[in-house]
């Protein structure tokens, strides 16, 4: 194995088969969200009520509540996917691209941590309607 | 990094016309980062203050049901629905599908004519509470 070139350094080693990876989870999570946010859409249409009550015991369902949990993860890993390639085209200082790639990731895993806990904890304390 | 001054560079925006499939490409990009921030931080923001309890809940009340609240929830919702159907464009294109520049610049108008259609479709089965 070379030291020299790119293409030296990589030469003989074949396809490390990881370059299609992103691209196909970007269309998974698309097509999750596709499923998951359109069923959100048409039970928030189909409650009785937006209220505090309302809302609470629709989510403490079980039926309800563990598709509200993959929803979120299917939505925080495509904007983490999606933000990513934004990023990756518009910020060209390395230090600042490896700074909003940190960003980007504290945002995603956080954001996903707090909506799947706000659902467990309403599904684990809430009574179901 | 040395570039030849004399060489032109590649054609770039501001020498194309614009048209309906540049503006559907960006916007897919402008929804979909606005709906990863605005959107992404809204959904949770709801779920925490139902987790948090009434008084928690009714702030965000307040504030969603607030003038603004609405404008942003509409172009959200617009932006959800502009999202969707410029996605669905996407997977047709993937499949190598739809390139044809009649059928490429009408599919690029219709994202935009049906997610505004779906949007005012939703707020009215909000409203009347029936779809």
């Amino acid at each position: 194995m070379g030291n020299g070139t790119g293409i030296g350094r990589v030469r003989g080693l074949g396809s490390a088969r990881h370059g299609a990876h992103h691209w196909l989870a970007q269309r998974y999570t698309a097509i999750g969200n596709l499923l998951l946010v359109l069923w959100l859409l048409f039970s928030l249409i189909a409650l009785p009520g937006l209220d505090y009550q309302s809302v609470v015991g629709w989510i403490a369902n079980p039926l309800v509540a563990v598709p509200l949990m993959l929803m979120i993860v299917s939505i925080f890993w495509h904007l983490r996917l999606g933000m990513q390639v934004m990023l990756e085209d518009y910020v060209h200082d390395k230090g600042l691209a490896f700074l909003s790639m940190l960003l980007l990731n504290f945002y995603a895993f956080g954001g996903a941590a707090a909506g799947v806990f706000a659902i467990a904890k309403i599904a684990f304390t809430g009574i179901v309607k | 990094m040395a570039r030849t001054t004399s060489r032109p560079l590649s054609p770039h925006l501001t020498i194309w016309k614009w048209g309906p499939a540049m503006a559907v490409s960006i916007m897919h990009r402008v929804t979909g980062n606005g709906l990863a921030t605005a959107g992404a931080l809204g959904l949770v923001w709801w779920l925490m203050a139902a987790a948090s309890g009434p008084e928690a809940y009714a702030t965000f009340v307040t504030c969603a049901t607030s003038p603004i609240g609405y404008l942003v929830m509409a172009g959200l919702s617009w932006f959800f629905f502009q999202h969707l159907c410029s996605g669905l464009r996407h997977f047709v294109l993937d499949m190598g599908a739809g390139y044809e520049l009649k059928n490429n610049k009408l599919w690029s108008v219709l994202t935009f004519v049906l997610s505004t259609s779906l949007t005012i479709a939703f707020w009215a089965a909000i409203c009347t509470g029936k779809f």
